[in-house]
Formats: structure tokens, sequence, C-alpha cells
């Protein structure tokens, strides 16, 4: 861990040394190491310490950005003087947004010295756990088990200075036997509060109920998602939809439709910075505090997601602390996200269910008809057949392709919610697992 | 660098590893963007750093670090090894990794213009002016220009006695545009979808696929794509482009042969692969015309380089050979593995170990892994079928975790009716079981129309690594498949 006096200094350092008429310094700082296992082993071990600094120019409307992971004075000096020749090159672009003014910033206590003091044999220890159960069912394991430092520091030369420091440990695994799979996954700011047995139980009873497989024709069934399922459907809808950049370019299902009803009246969506049952990070990539932002409520599309170059395009509009690093294509995102929850418990959902399939997780999903929101992709690690609200016998893995929107119009929550880490950075979502009605699998796997 | 690399490999050793290689890579990023007239990024991206891995007591330990001196070296080459007794607490067996590898080389990658000479303003220039072209187009809502350049230069050494220098350049470019209608959105690109094709090569490269010149195709095709009908559902005949069969290549063959997925190392992330040992060398994948082969050797590939990561010469492959399938990429760790269960398997990797910079440890990655030409043209191809769909470009893509069933999607395609193109269709889709696909592959074009394809995204491995691979494919046809689908 760096900290933030020292981190404060590097940008300091850049800001004096800056010539430009606003500069803005992104700071991120890792310290990350990752315990891989695969057959009943562990083969991929790592660590890593990295820091990279990135430096925003703006003169005039011309903006210019350099990074280098190099913190010597004179690279500094250097990247600085980078980011201004680049933004010199430019033509004006009347579109840039003045850097942000600063704003009070909560702090979010998101760091656990267990996590960050975890050994590498303490990983091991805690993986070895999991082979050997794996080993005495005569099971296959493999997954990763990390342990994260991560610091971020923005401050800008208008007199942003944002710095946050947390901490996570995650763990997921997937346990085969020749002919079925089980998945399990947790997540948590102190790996003390990490159960990695209880992961490795989830995905070895699975991988033990899915044994021997039977095909299913595909068509439309009811579904239970559970809550890795909810999470990735609320990513895409998400990354498609919720986006002020994908809003103002007519690419969102929400484009001329915002206050209109796309979903059932059980689906409330927000995102919510502060909220720990994501990763919560009180602020964005140009340093402007997270908003509580209600994107859906009761089946009805509020709100987007905005960063200051989205908010300046829309007269009265403000950022909404949802900037990745700016400038760039993608957009601001929601990466906070949480569904409420709804009454029945998720064996309450499928005792409800006379016919359907139980999808554990979702593999390889991608958008077919974006503005639709329609999604295909396989299910995976633990799918089977329902009948008379009971699990009846495990099935061959089905693809689907549906829109996620259709499918919130048919859907029952159920009542708690889980925080699902997703595999794109710190992504994680707090959402309850679903009942569908009407899901559309249209083909089938061999396995 | 040697007075880092021998300090590293030596404290490594003195440790107790048995086997120590160290890579120092430094790598820079030109990064150009011009959406809607304007330049939305232009970055310089500069990183730099070194990886250490071993094997101490029998198992693997990797650390890393930004920061090159003595002092880091010692305590990155340090904690490799204490990582690596910690995997040794769990293991069940010692790593083998084959006979000794050792060369002492350099390797650049041979280019005409070397991209980080060339003024930004001549690049803006022509992004600028493929972005006129483009909007020119009554109904383009969004047009999106780019060019990434990369210069990567990295240092291997081993304690096998390997000392080898590398510079890799890279050079590509794209162009997407969009058209928005109610409740539709239609997009095309050029050369390539999803961000820009790209080659080991100068800014040669950039002037050979002419972005200006083709831009104005793209957006009449966006533009016209929306009031085009909806590609029918029915089982036909497909005739792929180019573009689209490298990702049906990359998908359904480049990752089920990378052999950790085999071997179950890739079984909770990426997921493993039907091309199960047994079927080695004994597994009609395709049908008679199909030949795959990968390397790292085809001049401009994405795919090409010198060395791998573990420092094993880049070579050629036949994976598919008329229709069997006859091997796999493999590690020198994996390959020892493969040898235990088919003593007749090459003893050595056939080079395919590579890291998604210094601070991530190498696993087995398509170089180029491409599908041979065949003897026909594309008219001759056509006018050859009587009912059929062409699609052209990738938009959507998805298969399963052993890579048996997929579903792709493509920006453009054309009904073929009689031996002739037909009317333009939108949102097609086609969907299928990899062997049973490649087995109605029942025509390829000639060498003429074939081209090695850049896939500059291709993700695997935890923590996530990007990988640059290339494809080689000319249009094909495909008997019996299932499209449209929505």
């Amino acid at each position: 861990m760096v900290g933030k006096a020292r981190l404060k200094e590097i940008a300091e350092l850049a800001l004096s040394a800056a010539r430009a008429d606003q500069t803005e310094v992104l700071i991120n700082a890792q310290d990350a190491a990752l315990t891989r296992f695969a057959a009943n082993t562990i083969h991929q071990n790592v660590s890593e310490t990295d820091i990279s600094v990135r430096i925003r120019s703006i003169t005039g409307k011309r903006v210019g950005v350099a990074s280098s992971n190099d913190i010597r004075e004179a690279s500094i000096l250097k990247l600085v003087q980078k980011a201004e020749r680049i933004a010199s090159y430019q033509q004006e672009n009347q579109s840039i947004a003045p850097l942000p003014e600063p704003q009070a910033i909560p702090e979010v206590d998101a760091y656990a010295e267990p996590t960050a003091a975890c050994s590498p044999a303490r990983r091991a220890e805690s993986v070895g756990m999991v082979l050997q159960a794996s080993r005495d069912n005569e099971l296959i394991a493999s997954g990763a088990l990390s342990t994260d430092v991560q610091e971020t520091l923005i401050a800008n030369s208008k007199g942003v200075l944002a710095y946050h420091c947390g901490t996570l440990a995650d763990m997921m695994t997937v346990i085969m036997s020749d002919d079925s799979s089980g998945y399990g996954a947790g997540t948590a700011q102190n790996i003390d509060d990490l159960d990695t047995n209880a992961v490795g139980r989830i995905a070895m009873d699975k991988a033990l109920k899915s044994k021997h497989p039977t095909a299913i024709d595909p068509g439309p069934y009811t579904v239970i998602l559970e809550e890795d399922a909810v999470a990735t459907m609320l990513f895409f809808l998400g990354y498609l939809g919720f986006s002020g950049l994908a809003v103002q370019e007519g690419r969102s299902f929400m484009s001329g439709h915002i206050g209109e009803k796309l979903a059932g009246d059980n689906i409330t969506i927000w995102d919510d910075g502060m909220d720990p049952r994501t990763v919560a990070i009180p602020f964005d990539f140009e340093g402007v505090p997270k908003q509580k932002t209600l994107l859906m409520e009761n089946g009805v599309a509020r709100n987007a997601v905005y960063d200051s170059f989205t908010a300046a395009r829309e007269p009265g509009r403000s950022s909404t602390g949802h900037a990745l690093p700016l400038p760039n294509t993608t957009g601001p995102i929601p990466i906070n996200l949480v569904m409420q929850s709804g009454e029945l418990s998720k064996e309450e959902l499928i005792a409800s269910t006379e016919r359907g399939i139980f999808v554990t997780r979702f593999h390889y999903v991608n958008p077919v008809h974006p503005v639709k929101a329609i999604l295909t992709g396989m299910t995976r690690d633990g799918t089977f057949l329902i009948e008379n609200g009971k699990i009846a016998k495990p099935l061959k893995n089905l693809r689907f392709t549906q829109s996620i929107l259709d499918a919130l119009s048919h859907a029952t929550l159920s009542s708690q919610q889980t925080t699902v880490k997703l595999g794109f950075g710190n992504l994680a979502a707090c959402v309850p697992a679903a009942k569908v009605e009407g899901f559309q699998f249209t083909g089938a796997t061999e396995f | 660098m040697r007075e880092y690399t021998e300090r590293a490999l030596d404290i490594a050793q003195g440790n107790g590893a048995t086997y120590a290689d160290i890579r120092i890579v430094r790598r820079e990023n030109q990064n150009i963007t011009v959406k809607n007239g304007v330049v939305q990024t232009l970055s310089l991206d500069d990183d730099f750093g070194f990886g250490i891995r071993v094997i101490a007591d029998g198992a693997w330990g990797f650390a890393s670090s930004n920061r090159l001196n003595p002092e880091e070296i010692e305590r990155v080459s340090a904690q490799a090894v204490t990582i690596a007794k910690a995997s040794a607490l769990v293991k069940e067996h010692d790593v083998e990794i084959g006979p000794p590898e050792t060369h002492i080389d350099v390797y650049k990658t041979p280019f005409e213009i070397d991209p980080f000479e060339v003024s930004l303003e001549d690049k803006l220039d022509e992004l600028s002016a493929a972005d006129k072209e483009a909007r020119g187009v009554a109904g383009i809502a969004v047009a999106e220009s780019s060019m990434g350049f990369l210069r990567e230069t990295k240092t291997f050494a081993s304690t096998e006695g390997s000392y080898i220098e590398q510079e890799l350049i890279e050079s590509g470019l794209g162009i997407v545009v969009r058209a928005v209608g109610e409740g539709e959105m239609q997009q095309r690109s050029y050369p390539n979808s999803f961000g820009r094709h790209q080659g080991t090569a100068g800014y040669e490269f950039v002037k050979q696929w002419d972005l200006p010149g083709n831009a104005r195709q793209a957006a009449e095709e966006a533009v016209a794509l929306l009031s085009a009908p909806q590609c029918p559902s029915k089982t036909t005949t497909l005739i792929l482009d180019g573009p689209q069969l490298a990702l049906q290549v990359h998908e359904s063959c480049g990752h089920p042969i990378e052999l950790d997925r085999v071997f179950g190392t890739e079984a909770a992330y990426a997921g493993t692969s039907f091309l199960t040992t047994e079927k080695y060398g004994a597994f009609r994948y395709g049908s008679e015309i199909v030949n795959i082969v990968a390397d790292a050797v085809t001049p401009g590939g994405l795919g090409t380089y010198g060395y791998d990561d573990e420092g094993v010469p880049g070579q050629s492959t036949d994976i598919v050979k008329k229709g069997m399938f006859v091997g796999y990429l493999t590690s020198r760790e994996s390959a020892s593995q493969l040898r235990k269960t088919h003593p007749n398997a090459p003893e050595r990797s056939n080079g395919t170990m590579r890291a998604d910079g210094w601070n991530r440890v190498p696993i087995i990655r398509m170089n180029n892994v491409s599908l041979m030409p065949g003897d026909c043209t594309l008219d001759e191809m056509i006018a050859d079928t009587k009912d059929g769909i062409y699609m052209l470009t990738n938009k959507s893509w998805s298969i399963d975790d052993k890579r048996l069933n997929f579903q792709f999607g493509t920006e453009l395609a054309y009904e073929i009716k009689d031996g002739k193109i037909g009317q333009m269709v939108k949102n097609a889709t086609y969907t299928g079981i990899t062997p049973q696909f490649w087995g109605g592959c029942d025509a390829i074009c000639n060498a003429d129309h074939w081209n090695v394809w850049g896939t500059p995204n291709c993700g695997k491995g935890q923590p996530g690594q990007t990988a640059h691979t290339g494809h080689g494919t000319a249009p094909a046809r495909f008997r019996n498949v299932q499209v449209g689908l929505m």
C-alpha cells in the first residue's frame, strides 16, 4: 500500500508543473495477489505491485492524455509535458466540458487489514481445504482466490482531491465430475468474513447433484434464475441502456422512453456507490461524488447516469458521478447496481413452479439486439429441471436468446439479495434471484 | 538489462528455485479516436515492469513489480519463490516442463514506416477524412474512426541460459458508423468490427486499408440496413465473409485447441474443451477440405512473433488436416503432460505461451490460427449456391464453455437466390454445433481472397489477460445451417 500522503505528493508535483488551463491527475495503485487452482492443484499463483499515473491536460478546447507507471519525479514532470504537447496538436473540440469543481466527498470505510496482509500460505491453506474436499468426493476443483488492495487518488487544478483505499477478497470455484459441474462464489471486503469452505460446498453440492444430465428440447420455459444469472442480466442493462451516452446516441432502450413502463411493477433498480453490498467507492474517475441514482422504478424508466461530458450536452444536467477515465467513447456506466427484492424466498419460488428450469449462472453472454436488450448466452455449472415444485433432475446446458426487458416484465423476485461480483474490474451487483415466465431457450449443447 | 536479469535469476535460485525466468517489458500505446468530427481521445500510454516466474518445491510462483531496481528485484524474486513454496503445500505432483530451451537471439517486427514517427497531424487528417466521408451520408448518427499503435520491447532470460530481446510493432485502424431508427440501431464497420483491424506492421498497414476510401460505403450500408427486412429464420446454406469467418475460427477452433483448456486449467473461467486428448489424431473436426494451421511466422499477422514468453521459438503447427484434428497449441508443461498419454506427441512446446504484459503469467494463447484457402472465387461460390444467406462482419458472438454450441450475429447479410446476391437483410444470426458446422463446409475461396484478420481483444485467464491474435481466412460456404434466430 502506497498511502494517501505519497499519492497526494505525486499529484501535487504534477499539478505544480502543469502549464495547461486545467489539469487532472488520476492515480491508481494496487497490491494484488491471486491463487489460481485447477485439476485439484494450484497451477498459477501470482502477485503484482503497480501504480499508474494518468494526466489529462486541457488548454482552451484542446485535451491531451498521457499515462505511465513510472513515478520518479523526472518522469512525472515529463508525463505532464507529454499530455500538454498532445493537447497542443489537437483541433479545438467544442464539446469539451470543464473539469469538475470540488465537492464534499463522503468517506467509505472499505479497508480491512486481514485482506491486505493475507499471505500466499493462507490463500493456499484456504484453497487446500476446497481441493481436499473435492478429492474426497472424487471431483475436480478449479477456481481462484484473490486478495487485493486498491488505492485511487484524483486531483485537479480546480481543487478536487479525492482518495479512496479499499480491499477485496474474492473466491470462485467450479467443481466438476466427468459429466457435471457446480459453481460457487463469494466476495468480502475482509477475508475473515469470506467463508471459502462454504463457497466450495455449494459448488460441490451442485456438481454431485448435476451428474448424469439429460437433454431437454429448447423452447419457452418458466425459469428460476439464481442471483449470478440475474446480476449478469442487470450488468447488460447497465451497459446497454443506463448510460447517458447510450441514451443521447439513441442506442439505449431508454432513448425516447424515459417515464415509460418498460418492465414489471416489481422491478426497481438503482445505482449507489455508497452501498457496501456492492464494491463501494464514493467518487467516480473525475473525483465527483457518486449520487444514488434511481434508474428504473416500478418498471418505469427514470434516469440514466452521467459524467461531466454527457451532462454538459444537456441544459440543466449535472454529472451523477459515474465517469470512467475521460475522455472516452464508452460513456458513463453504473457499477454499483442494486435491484429491489421481492417477498418469496428462493425455495418458495421453486416450490411455486409446476414445471421449469433452474439456472445457476450464464456463460458468454452478449447482446444480439442492443436497443431491444436482446441477449444470447449459455447456461452453465448447474442446470436442473423443476417438476411439481421440486428439483427433479439435472439437465444438459441450453442456449437462451431473450430480451431482458421482456424477462423483467414477467418476473417474480426473491426476498433475499446477494452480492455478485462480475468478472469486470470491481463491478458488483446486489440482486435477488428471479422466477421468469416464458424465458426463451433457443438451442442446446451436448453436455 | 543483463545485470537485472542475472541478479533476479541468481536470487531465485539462491532461495530454492529449480527453474526461473524473468521478463522485463515496456509497452508504448498510442490511441486516437475521432468521433463525429472531433478528436474524442488522443492518448500516449507507457507501461513498464518486470515479472519473475519460478518453480520451487515442484510448484509455480510468480511475482511482479513496476519498479526495476536492485532492491525491488531482490524482493520480487524472493516473493516469487515464497509463493511457489505456498503452491507446493497442496500440490499433487511436481511440475515438469520438458527438455531445456536455450536461445540467445534478437527479433524485431519487420516494418516499412515506424508508426511512432508519423506525425499526429497526418494521423488526425486521415481519421478526419474518414469521419467526414461517413457523416456525409444522410442518416448517420455516429461515426467513430480510430487508430492504435503498440511498441512492445521485452527481454526474456532464464536459468536455462536463454537471453532473448524482442521488439514487436503493431498498427491498427477502423471505423464504425451507426444509423438509428425507431427501436432500431444498425452499424457497419470497416475493415473489421469491434474497434479495429490490426497487424504486426508499421504505418504502411494504415495506408493499405484506406479508411477514407471505404467509409462512405460503410455508412450507406448502415442506413440501408434500417429499412431492410429481418433475416428469415430457416435452415439453409450459409456463406461467411473473411472477417466473420475469422471469429468463427477463433471461437470454435482456436480456443478448443488450447491444451491448457483441455487439461482443465481454465475450467473455472473460460471453460474447457470438447477436443479432449483421446480425440488427438483420431477425430473428424470438419470436412475433407478443412485445413487449419497455427503459426507465429506469417508476415504481418497479429499473432506473429519471434519467441513466446517461455522463450520458445515461434513456429507453425498443423491443427486440422483434411478435416482430421491433429494438433494442439501447447506450452512446455502441457506438452510434457500430453506425452504421458501420447508418447508420439511432440516433445517440445510449439511456442504459444504469451503474457499480457510484465504483470501477468504466460498462458497458452492463439498465434495466427488460420483456415487455409481453397480453390474457388467468391463469384463462383455464390453462382453455385441456389438458396442461402451471405453474412458479413461480426456483430454478436457467444459459445458454450466446451466450444460446441455457438451463435453469431453479423452486421450485414444478403439473401442468395439462384446463384445471385439478393436483397439485404438485417439482424442476421446463425447457430450450430462446432464439428457438425465444419463438417458442412463444402467450399473455401482461393488465396486471392485470403487475409490474416487481427483480433486485438481475446480475453482469458485470472487475473484477466487480453491477447492479440490473427486468423487467416477466405470466404467459405457451409450447408444446412440454422439462421435467423432472434
